[in-house]
C-alpha cells in the first residue's frame, strides 16, 4: 500500500468508523450507568445536594497538603500530562482546523512551538507515570492489563503527532497516517476502558458531592 | 431468612448496584491515592489494604452484570467469577481493615464514594455468610436483647438511680410530650456513665423537658456496621416507635458516630419514610442551646487540649463547627491537629471494627496514625464526642504508654455549667 493510499484510508472510512464507535460507545456506556438510577434519599437534608455536587466537581481538582505529600509524582505528573494533552488536542492549529472542517466551530490556537513543548512535557509525564506505576507497590498491585493498554493507547498519538510535526523517520504521509490511526485506536478503546473517566469523573464527583451536600459536609 | 449462600450474596450485590456505583467503578484510574487516605493502609502498608481494592468482588459483579464488555467476557468464559473462596478472603479487607470512616471518599480525585460502596458490599457479605463472628454476636444481641453489648433495661435503671441519688436530679423515663428523647450507646452505659449525668444536667438546667424510653435506649446500630439492612431497619424502627409513641420533638443521638449515621441518614431510608421528629447529635443540640443562651458556663480549662473529630460526624454528618464553638466556651488553649475537621484521621475502630475481635491487632496498628497526630501536638487532654472513638483512643494511648486523659465533650461542658437558677437569682438581686 502506498503512503498516500494509506493516508486516504485512515482519514476516510477508518476515521468515520472510529468516531462512530467512540460516540455510540460513550453514549451507550453513559446510558448503562445512568439507567441504573438511584433511590430517592428520604433523610431531611441539611444542605443543598446539587450545590454540593457542583462544589465537589470543582474542589477535587485541588489536593490537600497531606495527600499531596504522599502522592507528589501522581499529582504533579498527572497534572502535567492532562494539561499537556488538553493543549495538544484542542489548541494545536492543525487540530482546530480539523474540528472546524468537521463540526464548523473553531477557536484561537496556541503557537505551534508552545504546543510542541506541551506534547513533550505530556509524554515525559506519561513516562514518569508509567515508571511510578511499575515501581510503586500500590499502583503496581492495582494495575490491570487495561491500565497498561490505555497508557500505550494514549502515548502513541502524542508520539506519532510529535514525529509528524518534526518529520522524523518515515514520509510525512506515512507518519500522519500512523498518527491518525493511533488516534482511531484510542477512540475505539475509549468507551470500553478507564478512559471513560474523562466523562464519568464529573458524574462521580457530582454523586459524591450531592451526598456530602445533603449531609451538610463542606470540605 | 433463606439460607446464606454465594448465590444469595451475588444477587444481593447485584441489587446494590446503582448509578453512583456504576459511575464510581467506571471512573477509577487505579491511581492509588485512596491508599494514602486510609490509616489501615498507611500504618500497615500492604497494597491489598488499598480502599478501592477492598471492593473487587463488587467491581466484578458490576462489570459482569452491568457492562456490555463484562457480559461479553462472561459469554466467552473469560470473566473471573466471584467465588466463596474470594469472599472469604475479602472478609478481612471489608470488615477488619475498614471503619467506614469516609476519608478515601473525601480524597479520591475522581470523586468515588468508596465508603458508600463498602457499606453496600457488606450487604453481600452478610447474604453470603462471610462475616466476622464478633459482628454476628453484636448484631444478634442487638436484635434479641436490645443492645450489642447485651445491656438490659435494669442495668440502665440502676445507673439512673445512682445518678439521681448523687445529683438530686430526676432522670425521667417515658415522659410523653417531652421535647427531647435521649438515646444512649451501650459503650456509654458500660464505660462512661458520666455522659448521661452530664446531658441530664445540661438539659434540665436549660429548662428543657427530656426523657429516656424504657422500651428503647440503645442508639448504636449493629445492622449498619455488619451491613444488614434488615437488622438495621429493625433497630432503627425501635427508636422511631419509641419516639413517636412519646411524641417527642427531637431524638438526641448519643456521642457515637455510627449511631448518628444510622439514625440521621440511613434511618428514614430504611423505614421508607421521613420521621415525624428531628434527629440530632448531642453536639448539635448543645450548640443550639449555646446559641439560645441556654448553656451558660464558667471557668476555662488551661490545659492544652485538642479535639478528635469522629469520622461519622465530620465526613458523613457535616458536624464540624459545633464542637469547636463548644470548646471555645470552656478551653483557653485549644489547638487543632494537622489534619482536622473533615480531614481528620479515624481512631481506627469505628464501623464495627471494635466489635470484631479479628481486628484487634490491626486496629491498634491503625491507631498509630492518631498517635502521630498527637505526638506532633503534645497536648495535655484529648477531647472527643464518640464513646467508641474514646475507648479506642484510651486503649491505644495505654498500649503506647502515652499518659493523656481522654474526655467526652459533653462531660467537659457539663463540668463548667453554671446553674441557671443561680444566674436568675443573681439578676434578681441586681
Amino acid at each position: 500500500m502506498s503512503d498516500v493510499l494509506f493516508l486516504q484510508w485512515v482519514k476516510g472510512p477508518l476515521f468515520s468508523i472510529a468516531v462512530m464507535i467512540f460516540v455510540i460507545g460513550v453514549v451507550l456506556r453513559l446510558a448503562e450507568i445512568l439507567s441504573l438510577g438511584r433511590a430517592k434519599n428520604l433523610a431531611v437534608p441539611k444542605g443543598n445536594p446539587s450545590l454540593g455536587g457542583w462544589r465537589e466537581i470543582g474542589r477535587r481538582f485541588k489536593v490537600d497538603q497531606g495527600t499531596f505529600q504522599q502522592n507528589k509524582i501522581t499529582v504533579i505528573a498527572g497534572y502535567v500530562f492532562h494539561v499537556g494533552l488538553f493543549i495538544v488536542m484542542f489548541l494545536l492549529a492543525a487540530h482546530i482546523a480539523l474540528i472546524k472542517h468537521s463540526l464548523g466551530v473553531s477557536w484561537p490556537n496556541l503557537p505551534t512551538p508552545v504546543v510542541d513543548m506541551a506534547a513533550v512535557l505530556s509524554m515525559l509525564a506519561l513516562v514518569v507515570l508509567l515508571i511510578d506505576r511499575l515501581s510503586q507497590p500500590v499502583k503496581r498491585f492495582l494495575s490491570r492489563r487495561n491500565d497498561y493498554l490505555v497508557w500505550v493507547a494514549t502515548f502513541l498519538p502524542l508520539l506519532t503527532g510529535y514525529m509528524t510535526y518534526h518529520h522524523l523517520w518515515l514520509s510525512p504521509q506515512w507518519l500522519l497516517g500512523l498518527h491518525i490511526l493511533s488516534v482511531e485506536a484510542l477512540l475505539v478503546l475509549f468507551p470500553f476502558s478507564k478512559l471513560m473517566h474523562t466523562f464519568t469523573l464529573f458524574l462521580s464527583r457530582w454523586y459524591n458531592g450531592a451526598s456530602m451536600g445533603l449531609r451538610g459536609v463542606k470540605s | 431468612m433463606s439460607e446464606l449462600s454465594l448465590e444469595r450474596g451475588i444477587n444481593t450485590l447485584k441489587a446494590q448496584i446503582d448509578a453512583p456505583i456504576a459511575s464510581f467503578f467506571s471512573s477509577c484510574v487505579s491511581c492509588g491515592m485512596c491508599a494514602s487516605a486510609c490509616s489501615f493502609y498507611t500504618e500497615n502498608p500492604e497494597p491489598r489494604y488499598t480502599p478501592i481494592y477492598k471492593l473487587e468482588p463488587m467491581r466484578r459483579v458490576w462489570e459482569q452484570n452491568f457492562t456490555l464488555l463484562g457480559k461479553l467476557k462472561v459469554k466467552l468464559g473469560i470473566a473471573k467469577p466471584v467465588t466463596d473462596e474470594m469472599l472469604s478472603q475479602w472478609q478481612e479487607l471489608v470488615y477488619n481493615t475498614c471503619s467506614l470512616c469516609g476519608r478515601c471518599s473525601l480524597i479520591c480525585p475522581v470523586g468515588n464514594d468508596i465508603t458508600y460502596m463498602i457499606r453496600k458490599l457488606r450487604e453481600g457479605m452478610v447474604a453470603s455468610g462471610h462475616v466476622p463472628e464478633g459482628l454476628v454476636g453484636a448484631s444478634t444481641r442487638a436484635v434479641k436483647i436490645g443492645s450489642p453489648m447485651g445491656i438490659k433495661l435494669p442495668a440502665l435503671q440502676a445507673q439512673v438511680k445512682h445518678i439521681e441519688k448523687a445529683t438530686n436530679m430526676q432522670v425521667p423515663f417515658d415522659l410523653e410530650g417531652a421535647e427531647y428523647l435521649l438515646m444512649l450507646s451501650s459503650m456509654e452505659i458500660m464505660n462512661y456513665p458520666e455522659y448521661l449525668e452530664a446531658v441530664g444536667k445540661i438539659l434540665t438546667n436549660a429548662g428543657k423537658t427530656w426523657t429516656l424510653s424504657s422500651e428503647c435506649f440503645e442508639a448504636t446500630n449493629s445492622g449498619i456496621q455488619i451491613g444488614s439492612s434488615d437488622i438495621a431497619k429493625e433497630l432503627v424502627s425501635r427508636v422511631v416507635n419509641a419516639a413517636e409513641k412519646l411524641k417527642v420533638k427531637t431524638v438526641i443521638s448519643p456521642e457515637c458516630g455510627h449511631a448518628y449515621t444510622a439514625l440521621r441518614w440511613e434511618g428514614p431510608n430504611l423505614i421508607g419514610r421521613p420521621y415525624s421528629f428531628a434527629a440530632k447529635h448531642i453536639v448539635e443540640v448543645l450548640d443550639e442551646l449555646r446559641e439560645q443562651g441556654l448553656l451558660p458556663t464558667e471557668g476555662m480549662e488551661d490545659a492544652k487540649l485538642t479535639f478528635h473529630d469522629p469520622c461519622q460526624l465530620v465526613r458523613r454528618g457535616g458536624v464540624v463547627q459545633q464542637p469547636r464553638n463548644l470548646l471555645k466556651l470552656v478551653a483557653s488553649n485549644f489547638v487543632e491537629m494537622t489534619d482536622h475537621g473533615t480531614l481528620n484521621w479515624c481512631c481506627g475502630a469505628g464501623g464495627g471494627v471494635s466489635a470484631n475481635e479479628d481486628a484487634n491487632e490491626v486496629k491498634m496498628k491503625a491507631f498509630q496514625r492518631k498517635k502521630k497526630q498527637l505526638d506532633e501536638l503534645k497536648v495535655d487532654t484529648l477531647v472527643t464526642a464518640c464513646a467508641n472513638c474514646r475507648i479506642q483512643l484510651e486503649e491505644g494511648l495505654e498500649e503506647n504508654q502515652m499518659d493523656l486523659p481522654v474526655v467526652g465533650l459533653t462531660e467537659l461542658i457539663a463540668e463548667h455549667l453554671v446553674e441557671r437558677n443561680t444566674i436568675n437569682e443573681e439578676s434578681r438581686h441586681d
